[in-house]
């Protein structure tokens, strides 16, 4: 019998390179753009010029370093209590970055569970669940989380629960979606098939197509944590004053805007950058790990 | 003899309650040991329903009413879930009939044959992997070990069918049901994957039930046939006889409609509604003789 043609083998590293080829720039500027600010996170205690809540009320409100009357030990200049702006928004990454990473795992591994049971299931189950998520997206994330600062007191914990338990919703819907989707493919019939029960189907055979989806989804909601965080410490619902979040600075930066402005634009950029930087890492991930585009 | 199946008067439904479509109104058949039979008959006659209602594959919104499928003197139907489920793909297999989305995008090809190994033969990693090896070797796939490694979207079609094929008989099951095979390949490899089928069928000794409305494949390999039209069966014995004196004027006006190239293409003309109403008055005179002769 004569042997059909096979198409050139794609080893592992190629295939890597490629997906980042077809990610184009919005991947390269996404990794750059959250990898900087991951690694300021994560090394904030080391690069930081300054404690973060060391106060030095003799240089109060200096201008950053390159502008007239700045020094050179406060590279970005000094808030109104003389603590140095660059040391707080180093550390203030560390708060936004746990608080994004945690909140959005969480919100994913709860979200990708309800959506694939519904999807999985359909029937009653699937109602309950659609319904669920109905009611809870109608609910402002920002009104709950001050609900449920007000009953667990406010704090990291409180932002993350109140992330999580809006933000939930977003992965169910999409997963249960795709799942009703994959399961319609002949692939998740020929695995019935062979015998496999619901469960190792939606293990084995479902949950690894959904993966380019879940990682798209997971920068994005990345993004947006970190904009309800900064919003929720802007209100001051977040965590303790002393320590330095992007939201607080914002507030302390407000009041003294025509004095200061750099204390309120240097976290505002911050802000705008990282949540640029994970939906552009969202957006290029999508590009890259389409399986539609893969094929 | 024994049959390996026996479907008994089976009737299935399909769509809402109250506007359901009869698709299976009293169907019977049975499949001996090691034989092949055709099942055969024009598209939405019910030929795949019947084969998915054997493997417990029918659309969500489809019921059977009544009837009886017996595999190997038990009735699947009444069978609790986990045992029927033990049976699929270890003992009852399927052939899908589209190569091309049969296969899950995302998994190598050794992965998905050595989850089925796993799960039915409690084989290890390494034992599956070797196992594999064999069995594509057996479907005449070169570089099997690289073929392995390999994803679905870079092995063509007709090499596809081959691993599917494989995967059908890993299990010696003794009944195969192909649904329609060779519709989505092109006629050079349809060939190749009927011999492979034949083959393997011989060395493997399973019955198969092959599906299709090619009446030129049924000729080639299924030594009996089933006719079936609007969900019954209108005709049932061995190919010869079936294909030469055709009892029935439906499976006249079927083998009419077969292009072939010895006759001029104007014998090729569409059967009209109002000749398939007359087909169907005659074939309700048949049925009922059918049913009053050995009674």
């Amino acid at each position: 019998m004569v042997d059909l043609a096979v198409s050139g083998p794609i080893a592992r590293p190629s295939q890597w390179r490629a997906g980042f080829a077809r990610g184009g720039p919005r991947l390269w500027i996404g990794v750059g753009l959250v990898g900087f600010f991951v690694l300021i996170a994560l090394l904030a205690p080391l690069l930081a010029p300054h404690d973060p809540i060391e106060q030095d009320l003799l240089s109060a409100q200096l201008p950053p370093a390159w502008m007239q009357g700045g020094e050179v030990t406060f590279p970005l200049g000094t808030d109104s209590l003389g603590r140095c702006v660059l040391s707080r928004l180093m550390y203030a990454a560390r708060t936004a970055i746990a608080v994004a990473l945690i909140a959005a795992s969480l919100a994913a591994i709860i979200g990708i569970a309800f959506g694939l049971i519904a999807g999985m299931f359909g029937g009653w189950i699937d109602q309950v669940v659609s319904r669920l998520i109905d009611v809870w997206m109608a609910f402002p994330p920002v009104l709950l989380s001050i609900v449920l600062a007000a009953v667990i007191g406010a704090g990291l914990t409180s932002v993350i629960a109140a992330i999580v338990v809006v933000d939930w919703t977003r992965f169910a819907r999409v997963v249960r979606a795709e799942t009703m989707v994959q399961l319609q493919r002949d692939y998740a019939s020929a695995a019935r098939a062979l015998g496999l029960s619901r469960g190792q189907i939606l293990r084995l055979e479902i949950l690894p197509n959904l993966v380019p989806l879940i990682v798209t989804l997971f920068a994005v909601e990345m993004g947006i944590a970190i904009l309800v965080e900064v919003i929720l410490s802007f209100v001051g619902i977040s965590v303790a004053g002393d320590v330095a979040t992007w939201g607080g600075m914002i507030v302390e930066g407000r009041q003294v805007i025509y004095q200061a402005p750099w204390i309120m634009a240097f976290p505002i950029g911050c802000v705008i950058l990282s949540v640029i930087g994970f939906n552009l890492l969202g957006d290029g991930l999508r590009a890259a790990l389409d399986p539609v585009q893969r094929r | 003899m024994t049959a390996v199946l026996a479907v008994q008067d089976l009737h299935v439904a399909i769509g809402p309650r109250g506007k359901a479509a009869n698709v299976l109104r009293g169907a019977s058949l049975e499949v001996q040991a090691g034989e092949v039979r055709g099942l055969v008959g024009e598209s939405g006659a019910g030929k795949s329903m019947l084969g998915r209602a054997v493997l417990g594959l029918l659309p969500a919104n489809a019921v059977v009413q009544s009837g009886t499928i017996q595999f190997e003197g038990r009735d699947l139907l009444a069978m609790p879930e986990p045992e029927r489920r033990s049976l699929l793909g270890r003992r009852i297999a399927l052939i899908p009939q589209d190569p091309m989305t049969s296969l899950n995008p995302v998994k190598r090809v050794g992965a998905q044959i050595s989850i089925m190994l796993r799960h039915h033969l409690a084989l290890s990693k390494r034992e599956a992997l070797e196992r594999a090896t064999e069995l594509l070797t057996e479907v005449a796939i070169r570089e099997p070990r690289r073929v392995l490694d390999l994803y679905p979207h870079e092995i063509s079609g007709g090499m596809r069918q081959r691993v599917l094929i494989a995967m059908a008989f890993a299990c010696d099951p003794s009944l195969v049901i192909a649904d329609e095979p060779t519709t989505a390949l092109d006629v050079t490899v349809q060939r190749q994957v009927l011999q492979l089928v034949e083959r393997l069928r011989q060395r493997h000794g399973a019955a198969i039930l092959f599906v299709t409305h090619d009446l030129g494949v049924v000729a080639k390999i299924c030594r009996t046939m089933t006719v079936l039209h609007a969900g019954r069966v209108l005709e049932d014995g061995e190919t010869a006889d079936v294909l030469v004196k055709p009892r029935h004027p439906y499976t006249r006006a079927l083998l009419a409609a077969t292009p072939r190239a010895d006759r001029p293409a104007e014998a090729l003309r569409p059967v009209p509604p109002a000749l398939i109403e007359s087909l169907w008055s005659e074939a309700h005179r048949l049925d009922r003789l059918a049913v009053a002769g050995p009674a």
